[in-house]
């Protein structure tokens, strides 16, 4: 049986920055679903943050800054001391990705260039042209290639194995040749990615099911803060293709069919800047109540370049401009482009304190799949990348740690009972069955972003909690079409589909039960936000039935006491 | 208004499990509106049609590189060819040429990979990292923002015609990305190393027929960096020559 000090899974900034910082003390091995640079964090395009203070306009930029722009961008619900953590390691991380050979832009004087992004006092973000993520995960991958860290390339996950809440490893399956694999570790740390695609419109990657938070909430782990889920203000019409905060850091303009900038009727102080939350909401609300522009795919709002001119968008932002012409075949240079609000990024997942570790001794995660929490009830753009590659780094120490204690001893007894309750799975999905998983997940991924949306009200939200017991009960006469092991592209996605019901349930069921609005969860019925009841976190943990039982946990707060959130 | 057209997909079907099957042909009708990719509609026949067809894809955007393909004989990323932009009823479609084929439309690229990681394509320093950054001017920067772009879909790799003659060839990709850090005012390689590429396998095995240039779906021009690296090593190699070089590591 394979056997390892640290199974990793994932081959995103996360999951790879943790491989090269144990690789030399530890057998590591890394599994990842596609190969490492086709990992979501490559899509990521604005840039990340840390308070270097090269600016011009930011000489006195501070952590602290950093720390408190975060924590109010959350609407108070981060926990303080991990944003404080993260804000201080976000300076010596983006050096270090620097010295690795990350190829920033540049100010003029040679340092790192940085730009204004949304809810920052400061221009923080740190970015590489508008391809900010392409370049973060090609110096990671490249670092790995370097150290010689061992990938298992096109492997996923089917079960996390946990005994009386201690990790034993996973229960994984080689796509290419059909076969699956227990593999035995001392420590096991997810780094699996967000849960977009439980909604039919979103900006991320087809692989990003969410489904390694559903395998931890199976195996036991808690996870927390399902319920909050951004919705990025600007993804091209039609595709939901990404369109980067970038574009209006840079200066672009929000335009309604009046052919007004219309977020100075909303928070004329932050204008275009203002948190994704805010936005995203202004430009639904525009979109509500008329003022959008009509397209046979949509409503939409335009995103308007054209006044920052050719030369600095095809410095700044060529990413976005390749886009436009591949996919709508308009260039901003000439045209505004249609856009509209789409979910894009998961703020809630496996619950972890500031070490990343979780309610299960030896399994770690770190990255988009972890709920710290560092971005609360609403992230600020360029923090996801910083958060994925600090909390890459946090959980080598952690993990170092724990393996100094040497009586860790996985035992195969476990993986190989769990080994057959998965071949059980895999073959009822083979030979009975008559609902096309595609049906499915196209249903509860309509129900999703219908009624666990932008908005959200009671009566919406009992409607998905119903669709979704429906959608469980289908689930059980789901069939693939083959019965074919090896390259069988439709069986992983059954396989994975039943973890992304598990998660749709927790999100709605959190959405529901959280009467108030924070950040990214707004309540129609309860438009404010509520401290007395709901300064806290959302626990979901899988009850001895199956279903989700919810819970909730104190926010951590330090020096910063929570206040009306102002732009 | 939204028009839909019925196109017939013919996807070239193989399975390296069952050799004693010859790659064939298997045609798919299937109604597209205006403005599909390719790709989504793969995704549909997958979901719809014929759920055993296999073929890789991931960002949907064309920044991962996943899903490059021969799409009516013409290599492109599945992501970002629209159906309709081929003018034609028929699409055919084909794996990458020059790697062994998996199943379907998804190619082993372990020889594609082996090649990018042998030219060492990570940053080399010899000196100790400052406290900051390390300072980089931005003209010299923008020196490799074309190779920076290479998203390793190793769409040049098929279609590069010194591989397709089955030499051991090292390919396009993997000198863009070693240029990339050749270039790169941080990177300290001695010069020496690059006597590894310096033969037939290496930058003088290019026949210079430019078709990696044409096929790169991100505008990098892989011919470029083998020109570049052959001048380099030229460079080296009179300095060598007339003992000039210091390159003693």
């Amino acid at each position: 049986m394979l056997s390892y000090d640290v199974l990793i899974i994932g081959g995103g900034l996360a999951g790879l920055r943790a491989a090269v910082g144990l690789c030399d003390k530890y057998n590591v091995g890394v599994l990842s679903k596609v190969h490492p640079v086709r990992s979501h964090s490559i899509a990521a395009q604005g840039g990340i943050n840390a308070a270097l203070a090269n600016s011009p306009h930011g000489r006195d930029d501070t952590r602290e800054k950093h720390a408190f722009d975060t924590i109010k961008g959350s609407d108070y619900l981060a926990d303080q001391n991990a944003v404080e953590i993260m804000c201080s390691e976000a300076i010596k991380v983006v050096y270090e990705m620097e010295h690795w050979g990350c190829p920033f832009s540049r100010f003029p004087d040679g340092s790192i260039a940085q730009r204004p992004f949304g809810g920052a006092g400061y221009p923080r973000t740190c970015y590489s042209a508008d391809l900010t993520g392409h370049a973060l995960l090609n110096t990671l991958n490249e670092r790995a290639i370097a150290k010689g860290v061992n990938i298992y390339t096109e492997w996923f996950v089917l079960s996390l194995v946990a005994d009386n809440n201690v990790c034993h490893g996973v229960i994984a399956f080689d796509l290419i040749n059909g076969e699956i694999a227990p593999i035995l570790a001392k420590t096991t740390l997810f780094a699996t990615g967000g849960y977009g695609r439980v909604y039919l419109h979103s900006t991320n990657a087809l692989i990003n099911t969410g489904s390694g938070i559903g395998i931890a909430y199976k195996a036991g782990a808690p996870i927390k803060d399902m319920e909050f889920v951004q919705f990025h203000p600007t993804a091209l019409i039609g595709t939901n293709i990404l369109i980067t905060e970038a574009a209006r850091g840079e200066g672009g303009y929000l335009i309604n069919k009046n052919g007004e900038r219309f977020m100075a009727h909303y928070v004329p102080n932050a204008m275009e800047l203002a948190p994704r939350d805010i936005v995203s909401r202004s430009i639904q609300t525009e979109i509500d109540e008329g003022r959008g522009f009509e397209h046979p795919l949509g409503k939409y709002i335009n995103l308007d370049l054209r006044h920052l001119g050719a030369r600095n968008i095809l410095e700044k932002l060529p990413g976005i401009r390749n886009i436009c012409i591949d996919f709508i075949g308009l260039d901003p240079i000439l045209e505004p482009i249609p856009i509209m609000p789409c979910q894009h990024y998961s703020m809630g997942g496996i619950d972890t304190n500031e070490k990343c570790e979780t309610g299960i001794s030896g399994f770690y995660a770190a990255g988009e799949c972890a709920c710290v929490s560092v971005h609360g009830a609403n992230r600020l753009g360029g923090n996801s990348l910083l958060d994925t590659i600090v909390f890459g780094k946090l959980a080598c120490f952690a993990i170092d740690e724990y393996l100094r204690d040497n009586s860790i001893k996985p035992d195969e007894k476990f993986l190989l009972s769990k080994k057959e309750e998965m071949e059980k799975k895999i073959y009822r999905l083979m030979y009975r069955g008559n609902e096309k998983p595609y049906r499915i997940l196209a249903d509860l991924s309509k129900t999703m972003s219908d009624c666990v949306g932008i908005f959200r009200e009671k009566t919406c939200l009992e409607q998905a909690l119903r669709d979704i017991d429906k959608i469980k009960e289908r689930f059980k006469d789901v069939c693939v079409s083959s019965s074919t092991m090896h390259m069988n592209y439709e069986l992983l996605n059954t396989i994975e589909l039943e973890y992304m019901i598990e998660i749709a349930h927790t999100i709605a069921l959190g959405a529901y039960l959280r009467e108030e609005s924070r950040g990214a969860h707004f309540r129609k019925d309860f438009n404010t936000r509520n401290d007395t009841d709901w300064l806290k976190h959302t626990i979901a943990r899988i009850g001895k039935n199956g279903q989700p039982v919810i819970s909730y946990k104190d926010v951590v707060i330090t020096d910063y006491q929570p206040m009306e959130r102002q732009y | 208004m939204i028009t839909a057209n019925e196109y017939m997909f013919k996807i070239l079907r193989y399975d390296m499990k069952e050799p004693e099957i010859q790659p064939y042909f298997k045609s798919y009708r299937i109604k597209v509106i205006s403005g599909l990719t390719v790709l989504m509609t793969l995704l549909r026949i997958r979901d719809e049609i014929d759920g055993t067809l296999s073929f890789r894809s991931s960002c949907r955007s064309a920044v991962c590189g996943s899903c490059a393909i021969v799409i009516n004989g013409k290599i492109d990323l599945a992501c970002r060819s629209q159906v309709a932009s081929f003018g034609d009823k028929t699409i055919v479609l084909e794996p990458l040429p020059n790697l062994e084929i998996i199943k379907d439309l998804v190619v082993d690229m372990t020889p594609f990979w082996d090649m990018y990681e042998n030219v060492k394509p990570y940053l080399i320093r010899k000196s100790s990292e400052p406290e900051k950054e390390i300072l980089q001017g931005e003209d010299e920067r923008k020196r490799i923002d074309q190779y920076v772009n290479c998203i390793l879909c190793a769409s040049c790799y098929g279609a590069c015609p010194v591989l397709s003659r089955g030499t051991d060839y090292i390919g396009p990709a993997a000198f863009a990305k070693l240029e990339r850090f050749v270039l790169d005012s941080r990177d300290e390689r001695p010069l020496r190393s690059l006597e590894e590429i310096n033969n037939e396998k290496g930058v003088w095995g290019c026949d210079t027929m430019l078709r990696c240039i044409d096929a790169c779906p991100k505008d990098v021009r892989p011919a470029d960096s083998i020109i570049g690296l052959r001048k380099t090593l030229l460079k080296y190699k009179a300095k060598k020559i007339f003992g000039m070089t210091n390159d003693e590591n």
